[in-house]
Formats: C-alpha cells, structure tokens, sequence
C-alpha cells in the first residue's frame, strides 16, 4: 500500500497553492460528528474569512427531505494533521437558511453565555478530562478483552504499561501528537482503571474554546480509530458491572477563583451548582445513571457533595487549591458523551450570572 | 496503519515549543510500573525545573478513596525513544501532600544513605545485570515454548544465536538502542541460560542513579514489550524444574575498593554483607527462595559464601580484581524483581556506614 501513502502524504505546496478545508459539525444525534471537504484558493487562517457551507440535513436527522439545506458557518479552525501542509480543519455550527440555529446546534447558545460582559469579566478557563473506551470493530467488545470472557479484575490497568495491561496505546499517542500539531491544547494523557479505557485533557482553554477544541479533539479520534479499525465509545457505563464507567470531569475556574481569596468564591460556587444539581445533571449526558451509581469513584447521580481530594464526591477541590486558598475546582458529574458546549456554558452561567 | 505511524513519529519541532513529558512512578506491588504524559513549554532537561504532579493512589492501592491523591517529585529525566523530538521520560517518587514518602517510595531512604558524607567521599559504583523473561501473552508461557510442552533442555541457548535458540532478540535489540537513545548508561546485553530468557546490564553508574536507571530501563522494556504484543515478567524462578531463574546480579565497588590495596577492602565489606546475610536477604526480592536453591548458579538461600570467579557463590569476586589487588565485587542473591533503591543503598550502608 506503499503507492497509496505517497499519494496521501503528497505535499501538494510546491505544486498548487489550493488548499482543502474539511467542515466538521455535529449530526443529529447531538454526538456524531459528520464531515466533508472543499477545495480553497489560498491557506486561510480566520474562520470569519471562510465562506459559509450547507449539507443534506436529512441525512443525518436535522432537517426534513423537502427542506434539506442545513447552513454550516465556520466558527474555529484547526491544522489538519491527516493531509498537513496548509489544508485545515474547521469546527462549524449549524442553522437554517433563514439563519436560525437549528435544535441540535448548543453552540449558540454557549456562545451567547460567552459574551455576556459579567462572565467575559470572569474569564473562565476549563480542563476537560475526556474519558473513552475503545472497542473491537465487529463485535464492540472492548480492545484486549478475551471474546466471550473478562480481564482480570480492575487494579493493574490504570497508566499500566506492557501488552497484558495498556491496550491501545498506539491510537492514544498519534491521537497526543495530532492533536498539539493541530493546536488543540491538549494537555495529557492517561490509562484509565477499565482496561481499553483511556483518558486525554484538554485546557486551560478559556470560554466557547473550550468546546470547539474538545469536538475537534474528539474528531481527530474518531478518525484516528477509523485508521486503526477500531471503534470509539463515549458511552458512561459501556460494561455492566464492577467495570468503571467514562466521564468527562470539567475542571473549572474563574479570574476571581484563581486570585487572592479564590478559595471563598470556589465555595459560594459549589453552593449555586448544589441548587440546580438536577438541571446539571439533566444536561450532563444521556445514561448517566449507569454510572453515577456512588461506586467506582463517582458520587450517587441523586447526591450532591464536594470534598477536598476525594473522588468519590459530585465535586472535587484539589490539595493545592484548598493549601493556595485560590484555583480552581472539578465538576465531576459529566459523561463522557455530554456536550461540552452545553457543559461548559451551563457551569458559568450558574456560578456568574445567576441569583439563586 | 501507516498513517497512524506518519502521526505517531510527527516531529512536532516545527509547529510548537509544547513538549510532552512523560511521568513514571513505582505502584503500590512495588514492582509495577505506571505513568501518564502532560504538555509542557520545552525542552526541559533539569528535574528541578520540573512541575510536581499528582495521580489517583487509590487506583494504585496507594491512598483511600477519599483522600487520594499522591504527588510526584521528579528525579531524573530521560529523552523519550518512543516520541522521540524533545519529549522525556521523567522518573518520579510518590509522597503525601504534607510531604511525607509514601511507603512504597524506597527512593527517599535511598537517597538519604547516598548524601550521607561517608556515602559520598566513597563514590560507590553500581553495574546491574537484568535478568527478565518473555512470556507469550494469553498463555503466559515463555516466548518459543511450545504451547503445552518445554523446549530441549538448557545448553544451547545462553548467548545463543537461530530461530530454534535465540526467542525475542527484537525486543531485546530495540530496548538496547532505546535505551542508548534514553541516556541510559546501559553497558551490554546477552541471551540467558533459560530459552526465552535475557538479560541487560546498566553501569557504572553512581550512587542514587544506578536505581534510577534501572527502574526506567525496566520501563523501556515494559512498553517495548507492550509494542510487541509480549508480556514481561520479572519473576525470579518463572518455570519450575531444571530451568534457570532469574536474578539481579549487583556489581559493587568503591573508592577505596578502586585504588591500590582495595583487595583488602573489599574483603572486609564481604564480611560485613555475610554477617547481614539475613537482614540482605529479606529485601532482596519477593519469592526469591524458589530461586536461590543452590542449583542452576545460585547459592543456597540460607548459605553465605563468596569465592573468586565462583557462580555457586552468594558473593563472586572476579579473577582480574584479583590479580590486580583491587576493583570491585558482585553481590549474586538479588532476584530479578528486587527493588534497585533497596539493594544498593543497603550494600552502601552495609558496607560504609555500619560498624560490626
């Protein structure tokens, strides 16, 4: 397949000036990610600099057959690390041609949030911890699992080295790489406790950038597993039983948390979020339940507690934020399949904006 | 898949100054390795400029769930053979977040008998000679052992060359440059008594760093392993029977041992081991007496002796520290899975800073 590769690595800059932007938005299910290509003049840096798209909204559930055109405007743009040199990624959302934002499109929303002059005060930066779980193709059995049977209990796996412990890693390193050359700020990785589950983070990232680079982050892993034949699961709770489940903790903090006295904001914050606890909980991801269940390092999905280092609450403080009196704090509630558009605007709008 | 391989060996030199650091740390066996990666601005190659870190202990039976995290001190840093560029390997020990070791941190000790002045002015070397084994994952039998039989008895295999004698080279080789690569001081490396079976040597190296490297060496290895879809086991007596085990032989001299009339010296510190030979024995490897049996170049484990050029004896010394009245000795009872900050900072203590 060698001829193959030289054609998708051709380094078309010496020969054209034409660049292709790949336009990502999400579908109808509110977690698939849809994309497709378009050729360019020139390399464009600015997304308000690329012309706006539409696709076939009734393929992919957002728009009815006689009325299909869905309008993509382009929000965010990424290097594309699959073709290089100067062809891109671009993060868009969704609207009609009356220029609406359709059901499905959280961004706009988000964004709105984002703007408001009490919450752009605040800058509010975000770390997302991305949990996923990678599956056999034909059988959706998580890699490295005996078919039909189990792995030995949990224990070993989590940031577990060698072949009978780490399934995978070769997707979860080239998924790091790609995505630094891409410039989504992704800021680590780990093994997770559930072997074939595995962990990156993306942040500090301030705002409505949060979700864009969170969806791209997520785009480039799913492509990746696409090279690799294998399947991506954001699934909460993917094996029934003494199995952890996948989340997507956000970790949260506010110019005045991150400054002298942060620890007292952090705490009236906490205070907010425990009395919409259930509103959080119903815009934190489908099949939660499953996993919130107050084992395997989660809080019980009816419970609302924090602590300082402990795992096991709805909220975690960190060591050095309670010793610094000042940082940060880590809502983790969310699913891994949960939206960080919505995540991540609904956490500063009820510590900012709203008066309980 | 070589797509995923054009990812995993980007060199992101000309996109960004982000490097990724990743950090390695001993689990709660003792023996089990673990790490995860974090962006940082780079390169890096002081472990003072180092951020400390944390992970979750009570997935490692390191710390309770409610009060989980562990914190990590970098101590050494490596270059990454995997990522490559100017990513690094970062050796770790764990403490408390009052700043207290953890129990299973045996580096602490290590190095409080290596900055004793005695402990210094001696400059103690170390050359440790690894010996592992390569299981077939699934079955966990050696690599090249029929499935349900044994190979020909022993003879042919130690330095062996031929499908039929040498099983695994690959792994072996690719961890030989990997760890030239690293910075790692390794000095050699062979196949062993046992088919399936080998070993490296890393040294000299001084004081509180020989540890260091073996304990990254090992790692090296263990995700070498992973690639390979072989599994590593450190067990000092994997097959029962008339097959070799695997040890941890610890060549040792000092400064005093170095230089004319070391010969003397070095007869002293042997004396001095013999009379700890209980006490030594205790910390030099979990299930070492199925081992150390008297038979396949072991002493037995109750037994100390030494002689020169003496495979049967607890303590070997060389025919050329002989000859030249000074050099250096090897302590032979280590098993495989010693911990190297156990055993070379009680050889030091032993024989530097205990008065009979």
């Amino acid at each position: 397949m060698s001829l193959l590769s030289d054609l998708l690595n051709l380094n078309l800059s010496d020969t054209t000036e034409k660049v292709i932007a790949e336009y990502i938005w999400i579908g109808g299910s509110g977690m698939d990610l849809r994309s497709k290509a378009r050729t360019l003049n020139g390399p464009v840096s600015d997304p308000s600099k690329l012309p706006k798209w539409n696709y076939d909204g009734s393929s992919t559930n957002q728009a009815p057959g006689e009325d299909s055109e869905v309008i993509l405007y382009p929000q965010a743009i990424f290097k594309d690390p699959f073709r290089r040199g100067n062809n891109i990624l671009v993060m868009c959302d969704a609207y009609t041609p009356a220029g609406e934002p359709i059901p499905t499109n959280k961004r706009h929303a988000a964004a709105k949030i984002f703007s408001h002059p009490d919450v752009l005060a605040e800058e509010p930066w975000y770390g997302i911890e991305q949990e996923y779980t990678l599956l056999q193709r034909d059988v959706k059995w998580p890699i490295g699992w005996p078919l039909g049977g189990y792995p030995g209990p949990q224990g070993p796996y989590y940031c577990g080295i060698g072949g009978d412990k780490a399934f995978g890693r070769d997707v979860v390193d080239s998924h790091y790489k790609a995505c630094l050359y891409a410039g989504v700020n992704i800021s680590g990785i780990n093994g997770e406790v559930m072997p074939g589950q595995w962990e990156f983070q993306v942040g500090p990232a301030v705002g409505i950038s949060a979700g864009d680079e969170l969806w791209v982050a997520r785009y480039i892993l799913e492509r990746i597993t696409e090279i690799a034949g294998i399947v991506l699961s954001f699934d909460p709770k993917p094996i029934h039983g003494d199995w952890n489940g996948a989340g997507a903790h956000t970790n949260y903090s506010t110019k005045s948390t991150r400054s002298d006295g942060g620890y007292e904001v952090i705490k009236k914050a906490i205070e907010k979020l425990g009395l919409k606890h259930k509103e959080h909980i119903a815009a934190y991801g489908e099949g939660n339940e499953r996993r919130l269940t107050g084992r395997h390092e989660t809080a019980d999905i009816n419970t609302f507690l924090w602590g300082v280092a402990n795992r096991g609450a709805s909220i975690r403080v960190g060591r050095d934020t309670e010793k610094a009196g000042k940082g940060y704090f880590e809502d983790r509630r969310p699913a891994s399949n949960m939206d960080p558009y919505v995540v991540t605007s609904m956490i500063a709008e009820t510590t900012i904006i709203w008066k309980p």
